[in-house]
């Protein structure tokens, strides 16, 4: 388990590597015993469901449970998710041994062949490959950089900060119209925070919005820092936010969509994911703060009516969940943003905001609600 | 529609201006014998078009025989040969002259008998009793010679031997349409029996008899040889002779049945010796063969069905005219009889008080004479019958083909793979007894996606057409098949590999028409039926699953299987552990937790292991050796045979049977059984499984339940 384990900073690569490489070693060598010993080998993954993921009010975080899910080998539903399990393990060692790093995908294409003798795959589509991954990181306790594995970059920053990724120093007001894309490893041994005078950080949707406000030179006009996670914030992302906000002490603002899927990204962000819930303590920031766009903002900015977008079935079940949360059902802020949706009945994008003005979202509405520091938290 | 009625409806009266007075009509009207009434009806007998005809007359034909033998307590051992008078005919040709014989080893007919038997309409032995046997109305063979006469003028010729180391009587029939009477053309004793010539027809026919399997005298004591040429058509499938021969093989396994179906074939072929060889394996093995040209259906038991007893009708079963007709008759046979003995006498059921409790309820003395009772009366005691609270009919008078006899049928003539059979007790229709059998064979060679093939039988004869009319198909419909793991439409056969098989024994079957080709759908017997199918469902049903659950578990073995090698080329990479050795111990666990697999196969995946299911009334053939079943019958049959020698196969009496087919205590066969051979031991399962019952001339007939 990861919980509450973080590594130390100070530990070098080749400890931390060690005990990875230990750990698949014990984990495999259990399976291998209980074969020759006649017994019917299982691994035991702890469980990324919502019933084994806790709200720890204290903290405001969602934490993993202590369920664990077995896994035989000799059953229908789960022999070949332990075979893949055994062929990811097997090359993740490899990785390790090797001194290098691979995406998703590589690991994939590593580990895919056609099983001896048959016509079929071990693996059909990448689909089935990342969950694996993601059980061996809970099952091993190893965080995904220690498994030297790393997701596609997503996700861009710019602002005013100069970090060091790798050695390399990185100024981010001076990135173009691209910005730094997020890598998915931001731990503090590969970046570190050089120099800083933003005063917050911007997260928004998605890369077009980015684009309006880089256009615009909103982080230049309000000193801050401005990010995007390309829809729901992959975990380099949220680690990287997580950073920001607890080591340089800055707020985190997020510009979402008025629908339920925006306030999910807005969860996330803050509480942490139900299968990612095992890496909570290193990505949630109970901090957060969420600005936009408000249920009330087709009123209050005298929107037309060509913004909205009809609620499906769908949407009003989602934000029915949503608003069952723990985290939501004990915020009367929260639950009365979903009513208004609810009874708005619409759904709206960022966007929308276009038609008032091209720049009226990063020259006045988010400036405006800033000073008034109108946001629900 | 009767003769009778003809009669009745010939003078019809017009009410226009008159053509002819009644003087005129009168000179015109005279009797119409019943033979020229059916000559020119001959449909209602089943003489409808040149194929019907063919079959009718060979069905008639071996109707008669099984019923002699079986009444003189002889196996039966029949020859059917037809021969194509006019080989060289256009192949387009809608009929030709065929010339149909059939030899039986029955009893014989006496020289005086011989005229009436096969040369009177509505003459013989079986319309007046209530008895089970296969024809009823004795209207059969003498319709088949008539229609012979008709198309082609050549009479009927007969030879029968009716005693031991007697002459045989040759006579020529030709049969008086007018007068309803014989007249015999030829009549001479001669010696020899059967008739040499057939012998010598073509080379299968040779080659059979060389083997002592094809009309030897040895075989033929007695018996009965009659040879029809008529007009007909020979052409195989649906409703053909040879569906006939196989279905009537698969509800007499008692019986031998020689097939000689006309064929082009010259007479200086060389016979094929190694097919000749391979058909006395495979009659061994009592599998239908096709060899040269001929075809053998084996004796697949060795008792006779139990002798059948006639009983008198039941009070609940008749008529009001009946009743009238019986009470004349009765007169006239005791004069001056009295109701109260009437009605003991002439009725079963009736004990002595309920008799003189009936004549108080319509109000007579018991003394009252039988011929005194009025039509008003009569009336009166029809009713009080109905009212009556009396015991069913005696149902000892029925003999069943018996579940054993049922499995041994199918198995020579359905190549499948499963099995299965029940027997009902006796129920009573309209006052008359009768009882259900039903037998299921599934998979192996049978067509998968196609509807079910439904084979019908009235004491033990085939009924091969208007199934849709017969109770018996709706009684296929009605039942839920879906339950037994199979697929059915709403409202249909069920589809898949399957034959259905139903038997209706009675004293007398409902037919819907004089050419017995339906049963008439009465509730009690379509209930009968449906619950017979219902046995034999729930027990394929069992099977299926079980196959199923084999299937699935061989299934998860490939899934593991293919798995472990993977594994354990991962375990080796990281640990260093031998990939070999957990290979080997993870493929022993994997084996282990999916056995059911091998309850059929073992390692080779191939061989039968002590296991097909010991259900009663059940037989279960692997698949690979039910589909190898076919032309693969090898040599060397196995001792274990339950066939007796061929030398030896006539017995009057039918007790050695159940030990002639003991098995050997059925092995473990741990290399490749030969297909016969496993064949062979199952069927020597099936008839351990009745052994307890079958001993031989039982009053019930063999039963499993």
């Amino acid at each position: 388990m990861a919980k509450g384990k973080r590594p130390a900073v100070t530990r070098s690569l080749k400890e931390r590597d060690a005990v990875t490489t230990r750990k698949i070693v014990d984990l495999v060598a259990l399976v291998a015993r209980n074969s020759l010993a006649g017994k019917e080998p299982r691994l035991e993954i702890p469980t990324r469901t919502k019933g084994n993921t806790i709200w720890n009010k204290k903290r405001g975080i969602l934490e993993m449970g202590d369920g664990v899910a077995e896994r035989p080998l000799f059953d229908l539903k789960t022999a070949k998710q332990f075979m893949q399990t055994m062929l990811h393990s097997s090359t993740i060692k490899d990785l390790i041994a090797a001194q290098k790093t691979s995406s998703l995908r590589g690991v994939f294409y590593k580990a895919k062949h056609t099983v001896a003798g048959t016509k079929e795959n071990t693996f059909d589509t990448q689909d089935e490959s990342d969950p694996i991954l993601e059980d061996l990181e809970v099952a091993l306790g190893a965080l995904r950089e220690e498994l030297h594995i790393f997701a596609e970059n997503r996700g861009s920053m710019v602002g005013n900060i100069t970090i060091v990724d790798k050695g390399d120093e990185i100024d981010c007001r001076r990135m173009g119209s691209g910005g730094y894309a997020l890598p998915s490893i931001v731990e503090p041994d590969v970046i570190q925070f050089k120099k800083c005078e933003a005063k917050f950080v911007l997260h928004v949707e998605k890369g077009t919005v980015w684009n309006r406000f880089n256009e615009d030179r909103f982080w230049e006009k309000n000193n801050c820092i401005l990010t995007h996670g390309a829809g729901q914030p992959p975990r380099g992302c949220r680690r990287l936010l997580q950073r920001l906000n607890q080591e340089l002490g800055l707020p985190i603002i997020c510009v979402l969509d008025n629908d339920p899927w925006g306030h999910y990204i807005y969860s996330v962000i803050k509480q942490g994911s139900i299968s990612l819930a095992f890496e909570s303590s290193r990505l949630a920031i109970p901090e957060a703060k969420f600005l936009g766009i408000r249920a009330k903002d087709f009123k209050e900015c005298g929107l037309d009516d060509a913004v909205k977008i009809d609620l499906t079935e769908n949407d009003v079940k989602r934000a029915k969940e949503i608003a069952a949360y723990p985290w939501f059902a004990q915020h009367r802020g929260w639950q009365r943003e979903i009513d208004a949706l609810l009874s708005n009945g619409f759904k709206m994008e960022v966007e929308s905001l276009i038609t008032k003005d091209i720049s009226y979202v990063s020259e006045t509405y988010v400036p405006e609600r800033l000073k008034r520091k109108d946001w629900l938290e | 529609m009767t003769a009778k009625d003809a009669v009745m409806a010939e003078p019809r009266k017009k009410k226009s201006a008159p053509r002819a007075d009644a003087e005129s009509m009168a000179a015109r009207q005279r009797d119409i014998s019943v033979s020229e009434f059916f000559a020119k009806n001959r449909h209602l007998l089943g003489f409808d078009n040149p194929r019907k005809a063919m079959l009718t007359t060979v069905k008639e034909a071996v109707d008669n025989s099984l019923d002699a033998c079986e009444e003189a307590g002889i196996l039966p051992e029949i020859a059917v040969i037809v021969e194509d008078l006019e080989p060289s005919r256009p192949a387009t040709a809608k009929s030709s002259r065929y010339r149909v014989t059939i030899v039986d080893n029955g009893p014989g007919i006496v020289r005086k008998q011989v005229e009436n038997i096969f040369g009177r309409l509505l003459y013989g032995s079986k319309f007046h009793r209530l008895k089970m046997s296969r024809g009823q109305q004795g209207i059969g063979i003498s319709a088949a010679g008539m229609y012979g006469l008709i198309t082609t003028g050549r009479p009927m010729t007969i030879f029968t031997k009716p005693k031991v180391g007697q002459p045989t009587h040759h006579i020529e029939l030709a049969m008086n349409t007018k007068t309803n009477r014989a007249e015999v053309t030829f009549d001479k004793e001669v010696k020899e029996f059967p008739p040499v010539r057939l012998r010598d027809l073509s080379s299968g026919t040779k080659a059979l008899a060389e083997q002592g399997g094809f009309l030897t005298a040895a075989e033929f004591p007695t018996g009965t040889s009659v040879t029809i040429e008529l007009d007909g058509k020979y052409q195989k499938g649906r409703g053909s002779v040879d569906e006939f021969l196989e279905l009537t093989a698969i509800a007499n396994p008692h019986a031998r049945i020689v097939f000689v179906p006309p064929s082009r074939v010259t007479e200086d072929e060389e016979p094929d010796v190694l097919a000749a060889a391979e058909a006395t394996a495979a009659a061994k093995a009592a599998v239908t063969t096709e060899t040269n040209g001929v075809i053998v259906f084996p004796r697949g038991v060795q008792e006779l069905p139990p002798e059948m007893r006639e009983i008198q009708p039941h009070p609940k079963g008749i008529e009001l005219g009946i009743l009238l007709q019986m009470l004349k008759d009765y007169e006239l046979a005791e004069k001056g009889g009295t109701l109260y003995n009437f009605l003991q006498e002439r009725f079963c059921r009736v004990s002595a008080s309920t008799a003189s409790s009936m004549c108080d309820a319509i109000g007579v003395s018991s003394r009252a004479k039988a011929g005194d009772i009025e039509p008003p009366q009569a009336e009166k005691l029809y009713k009080v019958f109905q009212e009556s609270k009396l015991a069913p009919p005696p149902t000892d008078c029925l003999a069943p083909i018996g579940v054993r006899q049922l499995l041994a049928g199918m198995l020579k003539g359905v190549r499948a793979e499963f099995y299965s059979a029940s027997s009902r007790s006796a129920e009573v229709y309209r006052g008359r007894p009768f009882q259900i059998e039903a037998a299921v064979a599934f998979g192996g060679e049978l067509a998968a996606d196609e509807p079910a093939r439904v084979i019908r039988f009235a004491n033990r004869v085939p009924l091969l057409f208007q199934q849709s009319a017969c109770s018996s198909f709706k009684a296929v419909t009605e039942t839920a098949w879906k339950n037994y793991n199979l697929q059915q439409p709403r409202g249909g056969l069920p589809v898949g590999p399957l034959v259905i098989m139903i038997h209706m024994a009675s004293v007398w079957v409902p037919f819907t028409s004089e050419s017995k080709e339906a049963i008439a759908d009465y509730d009690e017997i379509r209930k009968e039926m449906k619950l017979a199918l219902m046995e034999c469902g729930r027990k394929l049903g069992t099977y299926l699953r079980k196959r199923q659950k084999m299937r699935r578990e061989g299934e998860r073995r490939d899934v593991f299987e293919r798995y472990i090698g993977e594994i354990a080329k991962a375990i080796n990479d990281i640990t260093g552990e031998d990939a070999r050795k957990v290979y080997d111990a993870l493929l022993k666990q994997a084996r282990s937790r999916t056995a059911v697999a091998d309850q059929v196969l073992d390692e080779d995946g191939k061989v039968l292991k002590d296991e097909p299911m010991d259900e009663d009334g059940v037989i279960v053939v692997p698949e690979s050796m039910a589909a190898g079943a076919g032309g693969a019958a090898a040599p060397e049959a196995p001792a274990a045979e339950a066939e007796s020698p061929p030398g030896k196969r006539r017995s009057r009496r039918a007790t050695e049977g159940s030990a002639a087919a003991r098995p050997s205590k059925p092995s473990k066969p741990s290399k490749p059984a030969k297909v016969d051979a496993a064949r062979a031991e199952l069927r020597a399962r099936a008839a351990k499984a009745s052994g307890k019952s079958s001993g031989g001339k039982g009053t019930d007939g063999p039963r499993l339940f």
